[in-house]
């Protein structure tokens, strides 16, 4: 398990994350090489279930971040996701899905040194939970091997 | 409930309405939806603690508009029904005639949305007692054995969509879960898409759900999906201090925002 080299998908804003995530690489500061990062046109674009999309597809870590509140290029946009994501960590706590595997965070365009920070938190994090398996095996359960269980 | 019947026809006589949807005694004694537009057929309109159905699932099927202005037998769930479809623009207040019905089986005197708002707001609108008990039941649950116990309970799903079809809140012509570019849901039924499926609703009811409990009863191998939606339902209430359904004119609670919102989990 030591060996192992998690998964992270970064679902970013384009006007604050993936501009602070350009900044970071500018400044030259190194971070963890784990994340994969998908640029999204703001906060309030990244739908729940592109989270769980990215589960079953094999992340073992999802990083959400965007502008900080009023930041948002289209003034609005990070206040309803962050009232989305109040709901769906509320649901996703009462099903039984681990949320620590998900980090939210607001990082600015300036804030390059933050993203790193953010990105190798989560990285520690995920590597001390390990691979992501309970959820990747529903994914690959067939119908039938249900079925013959009952 | 003569009463009801007695005004039920007086509606229909008078051409006030042109149906009336209701509870008729099916004859197997369980009470069934009716659509009544003959004045001389209103007596077979019942009204007991048979009917918990919500029929304002009715009000925005283009099969029942189509028949023109429409009376509805309404208890609390579905009056807070009928306000949350007012105030998302699927029905208007001119094109139902509600015939209110009090928690103890009387005949209420609902002659506008004023009156209607007014009774909302003066009722209980936390979930019901018995789903309540499960949810704090369910709460007190470790992550695991959350995830366990839905796990368990969702792969009997047979994604017939019944909870769906039964919930007036689900009125989109056409679902996410139809739609197939992208595919967001596994179209066979497994445990993950599910799941994936069941989540994909409460989400879509969140802040939108008057807790009536048609889908868990609707459902015809017994899953408890209205505890999803019940669930968001009390955390809608403990963030943002909303009940749905008390307002012609509120805005559903995803699609408006507080810059003061509060949450502790954003870095």
């Amino acid at each position: 398990m030591s060996d192992f080299e998690p998964k992270i998908v970064a679902f970013v804003c384009n006007w604050c994350t993936y501009a602070g995530a350009d900044l970071t690489g500018t400044s030259r500061i190194k971070y963890s090489p784990n994340v994969k990062i998908i640029r999204f046109p703001c906060t309030g674009r990244i739908d729940f279930m592109l989270l769980l999309k990215a589960f079953a597809n094999g992340a073992d870590g999802i990083i959400v971040s965007g502008c900080h509140p009023n930041d948002c290029h289209y003034t609005s946009g990070n206040f309803h996701a962050k009232r989305r994501w109040i709901m769906f960590r509320e649901l996703m706590d009462f099903m039984g899905i681990d949320m620590n595997r998900v980090t939210f965070s607001w990082v600015s365009a300036a804030e390059g040194a933050k993203w790193a920070e953010v990105v190798n938190a989560t990285s520690v994090r995920i590597k001390e939970l390990g691979p992501y398996v309970s959820y990747r095996e529903l994914v690959n359960k067939p119908v039938e091997e249900e079925v013959r269980n009952e | 409930m003569n009463n009801l019947v007695e005004r039920a026809r007086e509606l229909l006589e008078n051409k006030t309405i042109s149906v009336i949807v209701g509870y008729e005694a099916g004859p197997t004694g369980i009470a069934r939806p009716v659509f009544i537009t003959d004045p001389s057929k209103a007596d077979i309109l019942i009204c007991d603690e048979r009917c918990v159905q919500n029929l304002a699932v009715y009000l925005t099927k283009p099969e029942v508009r189509k028949l023109g202005k429409t009376g509805i037998v309404a208890t609390l769930p579905v009056m807070r029904s009928i306000m949350m479809l007012i105030s998302e623009q699927q029905i208007t207040a001119d094109d139902v005639v509600v015939l209110g019905i009090s928690s103890d089986r009387k005949l209420l005197d609902i002659p506008d949305i004023t009156v209607m708002q007014g009774f909302i707001e003066k009722s209980d609108l936390g979930n019901p007692q018995k789903d309540k008990e499960l949810l704090a039941e369910l709460n007190k649950l470790s992550p695991d054995e959350k995830f366990a116990w839905w796990q368990k309970e969702l792969s009997n799903c047979i994604k017939c969509y019944a909870c769906r079809q039964s919930c007036p809140m689900c009125y989109c012509t056409r679902c996410a879960v139809e739609v197939n570019q992208p595919q967001w849901i596994p179209v066979q039924s497994n445990t993950h898409g599910n799941m994936e499926w069941h989540i994909l609703r409460a989400m879509h009811l969140a802040g939108r759900c008057i807790s009536c409990g048609e889908c868990g009863r609707a459902c015809p191998v017994g899953i408890p999906c209205h505890l999803l939606t019940m669930h968001l339902t009390d955390q809608t209430h403990r963030y943002f201090n909303v009940h749905a359904g008390t307002s012609d004119k509120m805005k559903s609670v995803l699609s408006v925002y507080e810059p003061g919102d509060k949450e502790n989990f954003i870095i």
